[in-house]
């Protein structure tokens, strides 16, 4: 028996016709499985998850609550949150807490999950959390349920962002990038951690272990969970990035599910550029570690250093294929710090965690093969990603919001753009200037960190539904400014840069997140001594991997930039040079 | 280009009659005609005249006119050229000086003489131009969802015909979004290939091969999409069209990734032994012996110029990889000097010399190099130790 078909308990409110459904019966659902095409029936479950992370602790609905509100408004999530919110306002007097039933396949789950916070049916953690205070940017529980259309003509409300952002005293939040090479269980891995946390619930689960079985893709379904569009399933590989959230007692956690395969390291890198710190998988079986090393393990290490990652969490992964061997462990261990110590990362700033996500093993929870696995006493990755330091924000400087998605939420919200601030601050009303096409647009709304609010800071995610401007000006990539402050475009620029292969006038691509730009290395202006940054030799022909100079880059098109942004410099499919702009 | 009449001395002087048959062949004139040269051609020209009543009336003559040329202007894309100069033989309508622009049409002849004689590297290259066997011509489009680079790739160029652009929706909208908008991107993307190859007009067998590329699967997945239209009408063209296509792999959906597409072996076997495959693999050489950092490749004009002259391109394996924008400098002098390299390396020292067309990927990266690179029997070092601000460094 799952638990989605149990109604949850513990709030007096306003219950209109749900009132009524006193239990929902367990087995094959109804209308979700049997009348609902197979599109919609996807749809469903999709939007069931977010409806679920967007709700938060604070809102309890069933899956059939939200199911139920999702079927209401033809999907629509944003409408189904407002209305689930308002059905179920917070309380505050929770009442007697009603355990889960187990689910036959997680039996093994409930040992870890102590210090795990469920998004559903557990006043227990909804208890802790109100004392807490879940104060998300300012949309203080009463008006968390405000409608979509008040959101609409939202004013200015003058905020002082910086100051209410240090008033608000949030729960640390962060976001990690999943990388390695491809297949090394990357949406395995983070597909079993929402799993195990009941992020994604046992009948969606089912759903998709049913569905990958389907077309010969049984070991994929928990990849499934990241994995979603037609290529990435059929083909069992990640294209583009997936990004989830779930949280743990101390941290709200956005996931960034990166792809391995080489071919699509420009969404790699656009993933990472929203990453806090990043979680390396390697493939700990025979052979697959050493033909990562040699590929994309090695260039993604690189990338999410060079971008200005300093935590790295190496999970050692598919140890159950190893059968939790001991050597193999240190062995990978020793190998990676030599490499990843060349590559620049601390050794005080890099762990190591075996475990596996097909079968779960010390992802949430212990190792089940204690005997061969013995050796291990250390955290599980979870407890692991839990040791993140809070990220440093540049709360002062001008506002920089990269775009990462451009999409429609709601009819309500056609225009809608996801992205990381990696500077300044924002609020609802503010006219933001979109860079390079110079175009103006108005928040009408936003959510931080997935959570309704009326400001969003440096370091977090935010989304924002945008008002009076033709989405034709919006690409992802492009930089949200203030319009006094914003960003200038810019056609050629030098920068200071690490040689990966060798460099010489060349044509590249350059990265700078999820921006790319055609251009080409036009000069070398010097070669510099690592330490001192003095020039080594003048105009030389040619940089050897591993040395640092200085270049002059030419785009081919105006790009947004400015100093000391990161850039990393591609040609043919492979990285050459990483980058600092310089002016 | 047919060349009609052919007056070339020993001594270089002399004229030759030709006519431009193809648009390529605009190219060709475009390398072949330099500033100074004295061109002959057909031209309109407006002429006012004045009745006896005093009125002024304009109209547009049909003549010939001679100038000497000033400056070229070529516009690959329409593959137009302009060439401008001064009137050098007076007429009835124009008075000798007089500014004049000569627009090159095809089928229409024009004479050419050159101010400085023919050099060897100007015969070679009329040489190229007559020589119309063997003109290797497909249609790539280098593509990734959302966004695909129509081009037409010939024996000496590349030219990006047309961009389809359109945002997609990312992961986030799952469900239709992607799914739908990849739908209507690939329908688009079709409209406009079939546009530009006229595949309406077009008899399926004239049409050229044509490439699919791009990283992951968006090119077979284009693919895929042309064959569901197939079985939903027009079978029998589709089927034809779809004979005529490759799918292969490249690095990014730019332009610039032609150059890996051109050399992959799924083009190679279908194209054979082009001079696009040649140059590509030419370069490649190059940088891999840059990357071998065993001394025998050297870039730029004065590190060239000092290897040709220590007699390190020479028989056995040297080899001088020239572009042709290099032959088409507005200072004479400056001509001078990469002729008499090329001269140099294949008459005294027993060299290879490749001049590869800019207007190819290949050819834009050695541009990039400052337009000269070479290949030494033996190698150098330190070359670059004292070179302080010369005028070595492309971008210098
Ligand atoms: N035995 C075993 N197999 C695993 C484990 N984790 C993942 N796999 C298998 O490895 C394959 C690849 O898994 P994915 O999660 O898609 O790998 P990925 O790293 O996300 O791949 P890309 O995103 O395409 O780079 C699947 O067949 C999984 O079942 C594990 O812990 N043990
Ligand atoms: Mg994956």
């Amino acid at each position: 028996m799952s638990n989605r078909r149990v109604k949850a308990v513990g709030y007096e409110d306003d219950y209109d016709e749900y009132e009524e459904e006193e239990e929902y019966e367990d087995g094959e659902d109804g209308r979700t499985a049997n009348e609902l095409s197979a599109e919609d029936q996807e749809l469903m479950l999709l939007n069931t998850v977010k409806v679920k992370s967007l709700l938060g602790e604070d809102f309890i609905a069933t899956d059939q609550e939200i199911q139920d509100a999702l079927w209401h408004y033809f999907y629509d999530v944003e409408k189904s949150v407002t209305y689930l919110k308002n059905l179920k306002r917070p309380f505050t007097t929770p009442k007697k807490s009603k355990e889960n039933p187990v689910s036959r396949f997680d039996q093994a789950t409930h040992a870890a999950e102590a210090n795990i916070k469920h998004t559903e049916g557990k006043s227990n953690t909804s208890t802790a959390k109100s004392k807490n205070g879940t104060v998300v940017n300012g949309v203080t529980k009463d008006v968390a349920g405000m409608s979509v259309k008040d959101s609409s003509t939202s004013k200015h409300k003058n905020l002082n962002v910086v100051e209410e952002f240090k008033k608000a005293n949030m729960k640390a939040a962060a976001s990690f990038v999943v990388v390695g090479h491809v297949d090394h269980g990357k949406s395995t891995l983070m597909g079993r951690l929402l799993y195990d946390l009941k992020v994604v619930d046992e009948a969606s689960m089912e759903r998709l272990r049913r569905e990958s079985k389907k077309i010969g893709k049984s070991s994929f379904a928990l990849a499934w969970v990241m994995d979603a569009t037609t290529d990435e399933r059929e083909r069992g590989v990640t294209v583009d990035i997936a990004t989830n959230h779930f949280e743990t007692e101390k941290t709200r956690f956005t996931i960034l599910d990166a792809p391995g395969h080489q071919d699509f390291i420009p969404n790699m890198i656009a993933g990472a550029s929203q990453a806090d710190f990043a979680v390396l998988v390697i493939d700990a079986s025979t052979n697959s570690f050493e033909s990562g090393l040699r590929g994309q393990t090695r260039e993604h290490a690189m990338l999410v250093r060079s971008m200005g990652v300093q935590r790295l969490i190496v999970a050692v992964n598919k140890m159950d294929m190893c059968d939790w061997s001991h050597d193999r462990f240190t062995e990978i261990q020793q190998q990676m710090s030599r490499f990843l110590e060349i590559a620049g990362f601390a050794s005080s700033s890099i762990s190591f965690i075996p475990c596996a996500g097909l079968t779960g093993d010390n992802i949430t929870k212990p190792v089940t093969d204690i005997q061969n696995a013995a050796w291990y006493t250390g955290p599980t990755l979870v407890s692991e990603l839990d040791n993140a330091e809070p990220t440093k924000r540049a709360l002062d400087k001008p506002l920089r919001m990269t775009i990462s998605e451009v999409f429609r939420t709601s009819p309500n919200n056609p225009i809608s753009v996801s992205g990381k601030l990696d500077a300044g601050s924002l609020q609802a009303g503010d006219t933001v200037t979109i860079m390079p096409s110079s175009e103006r647009a108005i928040v009408k709304s936003l959510t931080a960190d997935n959570y309704p609010a009326d400001w969003a800071v440096a370091g977090q995610i935010a989304v924002l539904n945008l008002a009076d401007i033709d989405p034709i000006h919006l690409k992802h990539g492009d930089i949200i400014c203030h319009p006094s402050t914003a960003i200038k475009n810019i056609k050629s620029f030098t920068a200071k840069i690490l040689a990966i292969d060798h460099v010489m006038p060349m044509f590249v691509e350059v990265h700078r997140g999820p921006l790319h730009v055609a251009g080409k290395i036009s000069g070398l202006v010097a070669t510099l001594d690592k330490a001192s940054g003095n020039v080594v030799r003048k105009k030389p022909k040619v940089i050897q991997p591993g040395a640092v100079a200085r270049v002059i880059v030419e785009l081919e098109r105006e790009m947004p930039l400015e100093a000391p942004s990161k850039v990393i410099l591609r040609s043919e499919g492979r990285t050459v040079a990483a980058g600092l702009v310089e002016e | 280009m047919k060349a009609t009449k052919v007056h070339i001395e020993k001594d270089g002087s002399g004229d030759v009659t030709l006519t431009l048959e193809e648009p390529e062949d605009m190219w060709h004139a475009y390398n072949l005609i330099r500033p100074n040269d004295i061109i002959r051609a057909s031209a309109i020209r407006r002429v006012v005249t004045e009745s006896v009543t005093g009125a002024a009336t304009s109209k547009k003559i049909h003549t010939y006119l001679t100038i000497k040329v000033t400056t070229l202007d070529f516009d690959a894309a329409a593959s137009q050229l302009h060439v401008s100069g001064r009137v050098s033989e007076e007429n009835d309508f124009v008075r000798l000086g007089a500014h004049h622009t000569l627009d090159l049409e095809l089928q229409r002849s024009f004479r050419l003489e050159k101010a400085e004689g023919w050099d060897s590297v100007g015969i070679e290259q009329l040489k190229d131009a007559v020589d119309t066997k063997s003109r290797a011509e497909l249609w790539a489009v280098v593509m990734e969802e959302g966004l695909a680079n129509i081009c037409v790739i010939t024996e000496y160029q590349t030219k990006l015909v047309q961009q389809v652009n359109q945002t997609m929706p990312k992961k986030r909208a799952i469900g239709d979004d992607h799914a739908k908008s990849l739908r209507k991107f690939y329908g688009i993307l079709f409209e406009t290939l079939s546009r530009q190859i006229d595949l309406n007009n077009t008899p399926i067998d004239q049409i050229k091969p044509i490439l699919l590329a791009s990283p992951g699967f968006a090119a077979q997945n284009f693919l895929n999409y042309i064959k569901t239209l197939q079985q939903t009408s027009n079978g029998k063209t589709l089927g034809a069209l779809i004979a005529k296509i490759t799918v292969t792999h490249s690095s990014s959906p730019n332009v610039s990734a032609l150059a890996e597409v051109l050399k992959s072996p799924a083009v190679l076997s279908k194209l054979g032994d082009t001079k696009f495959a040649r140059e590509t693999k030419l370069i490649d050489s190059f940088y891999e012996s840059i990357r071998k950092d065993d001394g025998k490749a050297w870039y730029g004009p004065n590190e060239v110029m000092v290897c040709v002259n220590k007699g390190a391109v020479g028989r056995g394996g040297g080899v001088l990889l020239i572009s042709n924008s290099l032959f088409r400098s507005n200072d004479v002098d400056e001509r001078k000097k990469w002729i008499a390299l090329v001269d140099k390396v294949k008459l005294e020292e027993g060299g290879e010399v490749r001049v590869l067309s800019e207007a190819h990927e290949s050819g834009k990266r050695l541009e990039a190099l400052g337009g000269v690179a070479a290949m030494l029997t033996y190698p150098i070092f330190d070359l670059d130790e004292d070179d302080e601000g010369g005028d070595g460094d492309p971008a210098g």
